[in-house]
């Protein structure tokens, strides 16, 4: 085989491979990504032994622990459907009622189930608490 | 004040509107002095934005509430060292911080290369001063860091408890620092594109730029993971989260520049690839600051509720357009001089250590942006979570650590089989040994970890068999001792040895992460004092509750008001092995409607971490204690109704004294992870082996010394 042509058969082999590969990435990252959903569309959505990414604001006055079990209520951010989880695990130090939350929930049975270790909290306006109509631009 | 630090960033901006008027008129007409007022600009740049970042720490460090960051992101209570650091915890303070860096990092830079291309550092001038300009650009119309309101008020939020922790103050500039380092490549990679002069004259220019980014960034990285560890209440140090990846990203192309650059070097290919990965690693720098700004994905770390998403978004456009128009355009003079002789060769294994290091990037970035891709082609925003990213990242990180060990001893242009053998025979040894080792042990049940240490010991192998090689050459050819041997031998080949210390340290630092992540114990439950649990070999006894309040007033430590604990005593087998003091401060809030006492203690609580580190594992505690029990919060509602605001500690006092009389179950969280020490160790040896390459080589200055002399003493006998 003359150089040129081993080159282009190289190229060929690698570009191949390198597209087998993303294809993988691609395609696994859409099977095993949980979807986003907020506290109304997983009443709508869920199905059981499904994975689901909820996101939303803790619900005013529904925290309570039970030994390692912490009970909360997600409502959707404009407030409404709220959906009482039972969660284990972590406990972020932001996480209080009224803050917006991330955790991935399980639907068995009629009852709701966070995932172990998988309670994010966000703080809607970083590192401050004062209304953020305040900072702009004045 | 506020008036003087407005104006500097009104007179930054013509600085740069100047500068890239004067340096592009400057190259494009060959006005030498044009170009060169471009250059001072840059330097009149740092000297303004210096002044700006100033008065911002005065008026943070005098509490200088009439300024709306100021009033946001710290208070009186907050200590002063942490005040000195809030500056750039808020969106405008981080801004400034940005620019400010970028023009002193810019300055250095321009000055080094002032007397070498002209017309490549005339570009790479207007370049970064339109970053420049861009940044001072959203301070000055979005996100002035000196806005102020009246009446001013009398107290300020303070900062976020959460980012009171000694690297804080470190964190930030070193991160930032990357991401500005980061765009200096960038600028002289596009000005030499720009001025059609490709050779590998910008890429010398640069070359300790692009070191110092990778240097920067990866401290800035490591610092945030110790913060993750030893401040957030879950033991991680990594999490995947958006922002921690989006530094990640610029850092692992950086990574694959530092080491295809030597291949154009030395043989003068991958010119397109190089020149690629340079403008790739200043694109991905601006969108990992455009990501934590724009609050387009969700993390825990983004600033919320501002939208620079629109300029930054055209911003990257614009970068990633402009760089691909210019290589497209100049593919011609991009042409490799050489072509890959063997596939087994160290050219070779360097391009399968840039394509391992893209295909990471690759991989992270496909993760990150999930959200937003998912978005686009489902319509259902959806995410991918850590397992996803370590079932493509660890097998490439295995590889990576492999090939860090093969690439320092392979043989340039084609390796032979003798050399083969002479070479990675001892490695190879080390590698089985280690299987061996494992084997005895016992513990290869995890077939990943054990894959890592083997390929460690591979490095360990290969890069002691080249020291030990290179010593014994010099020890034979100018009879040193060894210690001396060894010493002279690293200083005369800074880069190199430099760099095979980072190898040792990167890969000591792998080692940590797999034993850490798969031989971990962990425990989460709820204790009441006298009782005890089982963590791995470790048993852990709760002794006692601890509790301690502080007076609202006084900045001692991070400013807490309350903080509720435990005595933990560890045993291993019956023997003391620690007394660790886990505590959860209470901080005050503004929230009036917590009430007189509720608001002393209403603010985001934080964990304090208790740690016994040892060299073979860390014990890890955290408690959560319960502050909302019954008896406490009768307390706190009984003060509300019935104490005034100034006696509202009293019920602190009191709810103390009670928290110790009769303590409540308490939720506790223990990790005990093996050689987790070893990944702030490896992260030490990689700083010092960069540290090594970095530092100008002794005989160069001499060199540089020795020619000033000689041109003295020509002068001097020219005028006798």
């Amino acid at each position: 085989m003359n150089p040129a042509r081993k080159r282009t058969v190289r190229l060929v082999v690698a570009l191949s491979a390198a597209v087998v590969l993303a294809t993988a990435l691609i395609y696994t990252s859409f099977s095993a990504a949980s979807p986003a959903l907020t506290p109304s569309q997983l009443v709508r959505e869920a199905q059981p032994g499904r994975s689901y990414e909820l996101t939303g604001t803790v619900a005013k006055g529904s925290v309570h622990r039970e030994g390692a079990v912490l009970r909360f209520a997600v409502e959707d951010r404009v407030g409404g459907t709220a959906i009482p989880l039972s969660y284990t695990g972590v406990v972020p130090d932001p996480f209080r009622e009224g803050r917006e939350v991330i955790v991935n929930v399980e639907k068995q049975g009629g009852r709701y189930i966070g995932e172990n270790n998988s309670l994010i909290t966000k703080c809607p306006s970083k590192y401050k608490t004062a209304p953020p109509s305040e900072n702009q631009n004045s | 004040m506020a008036g003087l630090g407005f104006a500097c960033l009104v007179l930054a901006l013509v600085v740069c509107a100047y500068g890239i008027g004067a340096s592009l008129y400057g190259v494009r007409s060959g006005r030498v002095e044009f170009s060169e007022s471009g250059r001072r600009s840059v330097y009149a740049l740092a000297g303004i934005l210096t002044v700006a970042m100033v008065v911002l720490e005065i008026a943070f460090l005098g509490n200088d509430f009439a300024f709306n960051t100021v009033a946001d992101t710290s208070s009186r209570t907050t200590p002063a060292l942490y005040r000195a650091a809030a500056v750039w915890s808020s969106q405008e303070g981080s801004l400034l911080l940005w620019a400010w860096l970028m023009s002193l990092w810019s300055s250095l830079a321009l000055f080094l290369t002032r007397k070498r291309m002209r017309d490549v550092a005339a570009y790479a001038t207007a370049i970064l001063l339109g970053f420049g300009g861009f940044f001072v650009g959203l301070m000055v119309f979005y996100a002035n860091p000196f806005a102020t309101t009246h009446p001013v008020p009398p107290e300020g939020v303070g900062l976020d408890p959460l980012l009171r922790f000694p690297t804080m103050m470190i964190h930030p500039p070193m991160l930032y620092s990357g991401y500005t380092l980061c765009t200096i490549p960038f600028a002289f990679g596009m000005g030499a594109l720009l001025a059609r002069r490709v050779d590998a004259d910008w890429i010398k220019a640069i070359r300790r730029f692009a070191f110092a980014a990778w240097l920067f960034l990866g401290i800035g990285i490591l610092l945030g993971a110790l913060w993750s560890y030893s401040e957030l209440g879950w033991g991680g140090y990594w999490g995947w989260d958006a922002v921690e990846n989006a530094s990640l990203m610029p850092w692992l192309t950086g990574t694959a520049f530092l080491h295809s650059l030597m291949i154009q070097e030395k043989r003068g290919m991958l010119k397109v690839w190089n020149v690629s990965l340079v403008l790739a690693t200043g694109t991905l720098a601006i969108m990992g600051t455009f990501l934590v700004r724009s609050g387009v994905l969700n993390s825990i770390h983004a600033f919320g509720g501002h939208t620079l998403g629109v300029p930054f978004v055209c911003l990257i456009a614009l970068m990633i357009a402009g760089s691909i128009y210019l290589v497209v355009s100049r593919r011609d003079m991009l042409r490799s001089q050489h072509r890959l002789d063997s596939l087994i060769s160290r050219e070779s294994i360097f391009l399968a250590n840039n394509l391992v290091l893209v295909g990471l990037c690759f991989v992270i970035f496909w993760g990150t942006y999930f959200p937003l891709i998912s978005e686009a082609f489902t319509g259902q925003e959806a995410s991918v979570g850590p397992p996803w990213f370590d079932r493509y990242t660890v097998p490439l990180a295995l590889i990576l650590v492999l090939l860090s060990g093969i690439g320092p001893v392979i043989a340039w242009r084609r390796a032979t089989l003798a050399n083969a053998r002479r070479n990675f025979l001892i490695p190879l040894g080390a590698a089985l040994g280690m299987l061996l080792v494992l084997e005895i042990g016992g513990v290869t049940q995890k077939p990943l970890a054990s894959a890592m240490f083997c390929c460690a010991a591979f490095v360990f192998g290969s890069i002691g068999q080249e020291f030990f090689r290179g010593t014994r050459a010099r020890r034979a050819m100018a009879g040193e001792r060894a210690p001396l041997a060894l010493l002279a031998l690293v200083r005369r080949n800074r880069r190199r040895y430099g760099g095979y210390i980072v190898h040792i340290g990167i890969a000591v630092l792998f080692v940590g992460v797999a034993a850490s992540s798969s031989f971990q114990h962990a425990s989460q439950l709820g204790l009441s004092p006298g009782q005890s649990t089982r963590v791995g070999a470790y048993e852990i006894r709760y002794v006692r509750p601890t509790a301690t309040v502080t007076p609202k007033y006084d900045a001692a430590h991070t400013g807490s008001t309350l903080n509720l604990g435990a005595v933990l005593d560890v045993t291993k087998h019956g023997r003391h092995v620690a007394t660790l003091n886990p505590s959860e401060g209470f901080y005050a809030s503004e929230e009036a409607s917590q009430g007189t006492v509720g608001s002393l203690i209403g603010g985001q609580p934080v964990s304090h971490v208790a740690l016994d580190v040892g060299l073979t594992r860390n014990v890890w505690t955290a408690i959560e204690p319960d502050i909302e029990a019954p008896a406490l919060k009768r307390i706190v509602t009984d003060g509300n109704s019935t104490l005034p605001p100034e006696e509202a500690v009293v019920a602190i006092a009191y709810l103390a004294r009670a928290y110790l009389q009769h303590p409540p179950q308490a939720q506790f969280n223990f990790l005990v992870s093996p050689l987790v020490m070893w990944i702030w160790i490896g992260g030490l040896i990689v700083f010092g082996g960069a540290l090594i390459a970095l530092w100008p080589a002794p005989s160069t200055v001499r060199r540089r010394v020795a020619a000033r002399s000689r041109a003295r003493a020509v002068r001097g006998l020219a005028r006798a």
